[in-house]
């Protein structure tokens, strides 16, 4: 399916307009609107005062518009006592981020490499395991996994929750190495050992260099995923190093006195930045780590 | 040549890591996570066994029964509302229509979203004091009521709109590829025999995209039960425990209600019901037909 990527329709437009045809460009607008409403009341709502929200207008655009709301909860909104804004939580979501997806990265492709060209003893086994791995629901693995990394004291730090984003994306991560070799000509890797090329030196010069765009579409995959966690930063990450999706969930339903929806808009568009970043910039291969993912081994 | 497996102890230690992953951090926790569950471990865990009382004190919970229910609601609705979204959509987009990437783009970005973002712009625009019920009424139409959020029997269903909102764009870019995929050679055929469009589409088309429709099918009920930050940031469970999930309930007496043996027996039940609904797919997709390069 990876290599049946969306292409656009061929042949010539049809020359006019029909009922038909005016039902589905209607059909496509109001869903399009369905999906925009949401994002479109997300920034208007960010850029008004709160006695303009108090009128009860969602879909008006701001009177006056300003970026207060921006600033406010950039730099000063409140998770209980704390009053420093969510760039707390971003700074930490990017320090979670980085190191988290180049390791489940690594991790992933030398499985994926090793399971897909050398098939030691019990790789089958391993592979049967994962994939049953990447389908269990993470209560079942909370509270052991929190008590083993008390017991090398990782519980309650950035490394802890690394560890666990490693762990939880070994999964979909080797499946996408092992897919992406499984479609490399199983010959050039045995030339390769004919040659004398050893486990590191066939990976290093052969097979990594040809693995960009899996890289490219893990490492999607990847960031999106880990931003976007709430669990894992909730629990194994400490009340200091929330990620930006539990420090944003914080400021929004738990905070005291009237709420201030424009702050938390800003606050939740600030959130939603990093992956909207990722999906524009990615296009096509978005897409691509969608349909990967998907495909059967 | 040196024996197997001196030829390949280095793909063995290339392979350590991923060993110990799954012996210590998927079996090992499942296996300590099983055995807690038939103890009576409320704080930490204790090694007093009480056999299946957890289990029945389980089920004779009403939150674990809401939760439950809820799930049930929730993913029916989820997995066939994005379903037919998602199909609707992909088959729309397929008409050889203008500006398909700017409505693409469009259907597929919220999939790019938290969950968590998700819940709380919904649950913003859903505002029964200032959301879209207050706007419509400011419009004129003054006895609009969309108050579904602050309705204990309703509440759930918001839920599984802000999914379905969030999901569908996944479901419409696996079948989009899908139908890329059918032969175009189909639909002159279709033509000449003057079959109408939509006999095609239900008859021949859906029928090949079954195995899109399953993957769709699969990933979004690995999200069904997984759900968890949408709730949370939605209704966090509420109004009262109304939209209490599974998900939620573990969590919960894990690490707020200090009950680990009830907390894990809510975990040991999700799994049960997750292997029982996974092995019979991951069979046929996986372990079937043996890969041919080897």
């Amino acid at each position: 399916m990876s290599s049946t990527a969306i292409t656009e329709p061929s042949g010539p437009r049809p020359k006019h307009l029909t009922v038909g045809r005016i039902g589905l460009y209607a059909f496509l607008v109001i869903a399009a609107l369905f999906f925009l409403i949401p994002l479109y009341v997300m920034i208007v709502t960010s850029l008004k005062p709160m006695d303009e929200i108090r009128l009860g207008n969602l879909f008006a655009l701001p009177m006056a518009p300003s970026l207060d709301a921006w600033f406010k909860a950039w730099s000063s909104a409140c998770t209980g006592l704390n009053c420093n804004g969510i760039h707390v939580g971003m700074l930490n979501s990017i320090k979670i981020l980085v190191p988290s997806v180049i390791l489940s990265i690594s991790v992933g492709a030398v499985t994926g490499y090793a399971l897909s060209f050398w098939r030691p003893k019990g790789a089958n086994i391993l592979f049967g395991v994962l994939l049953l791995g990447a389908f269990i629901p993470y209560q079942v693995f909370l509270y052991p996994l929190v008590r083993m990394l008390s017991m090398v004291s990782l519980y309650n730090s950035i490394p802890g929750v690394v560890f666990v984003h490693a762990i939880f994306g070994l999964p979909l991560m080797t499946l996408l190495f092992r897919n992406f070799y499984a479609g490399i000509p199983i010959d050039l890797f045995k030339a390769a050992r004919v040659d004398g090329g050893g486990f590191w030196a066939i990976f290093l010069q052969l097979m990594l260099p040809l693995s960009t765009p899996i890289i490219v579409v893990a490492a999607i995959l990847q960031i999106t995923g880990i931003w976007n966690d709430f669990l894992f930063g909730l629990i194994f990450a400490g009340r200091e190093n929330f990620p930006m999706t539990v420090q944003l969930n914080n400021v929004v339903n738990s905070s005291f006195g009237e709420k201030e929806y424009n702050v938390n808009m800003a606050a939740t568009i600030l959130t939603a930045i990093v992956p909207l970043v990722v999906y524009f910039v990615s296009g096509r291969w978005f897409v691509r780590g969608i349909a990967a993912g998907a495909v059967k081994g | 040549m040196k024996p197997r497996f001196l030829r390949f102890w280095m793909a063995q230690l290339a392979l350590a890591p991923a060993w110990l992953i799954v012996i210590f951090a998927y079996i090992g926790t499942i296996i300590w996570t099983i055995q807690i569950s038939f103890t009576n471990s409320k704080v930490f865990p204790v090694s007093n066994y009480v056999g299946f009382t957890q289990y029945s004190r389980l089920f004779a919970s009403e939150r674990w029964i809401i939760s439950v229910q809820n799930l049930a609601i929730f993913g029916v609705l989820f997995i066939a509302g994005c379903l037919v979204l998602g199909f609707l959509l992909a088959v729309f987009l397929d008409q050889k229509i203008r500006a398909e990437s700017v409505f693409r783009t469009i259907f597929l970005y919220p999939y790019a979203l938290s969950f968590i973002v998700t819940g709380l712009v919904w649950q913003w625009t859903l505002n029964p004091t200032l959301g879209v019920q207050q706007t419509m009424r400011n419009w004129g139409w003054e006895s609009f009521t969309f108050d579904w959020l602050s309705r204990g029997d309703r509440a759930i269903y918001v839920i599984a709109l802000a999914g379905m909102w969030q999901a569908s764009g996944l479901v419409m870019a696996i079948l989009l590829a899908g139908l890329r995929g059918v032969d175009g050679e189909l639909w002159k055929a279709a033509k000449v025999d003057g079959i109408p469009t939509w006999r095609v589409y239900v008859h021949i088309v859906i029928p090949i995209l079954a195995p899109m429709f399953a993957t769709a099918t699969v990933l979004l009920a690995t999200a069904v039960v997984k759900v968890y930050d949408l709730v949370v940031a939605l209704t966090n469970g509420g109004p009262g425990i109304s939209t209490e999930v599974p998900a939620k309930f573990v969590i919960e007496y894990l690490f707020q209600r200090q009950n680990l043996g009830l907390a894990t027996a809510a975990s040991t039940v999700m799994l049960i019901t997750v292997l029982c609904v996974l092995a019979p797919w991951l069979y046929v997709q996986y372990f079937r037909t043996p890969r041919s390069a080897s």
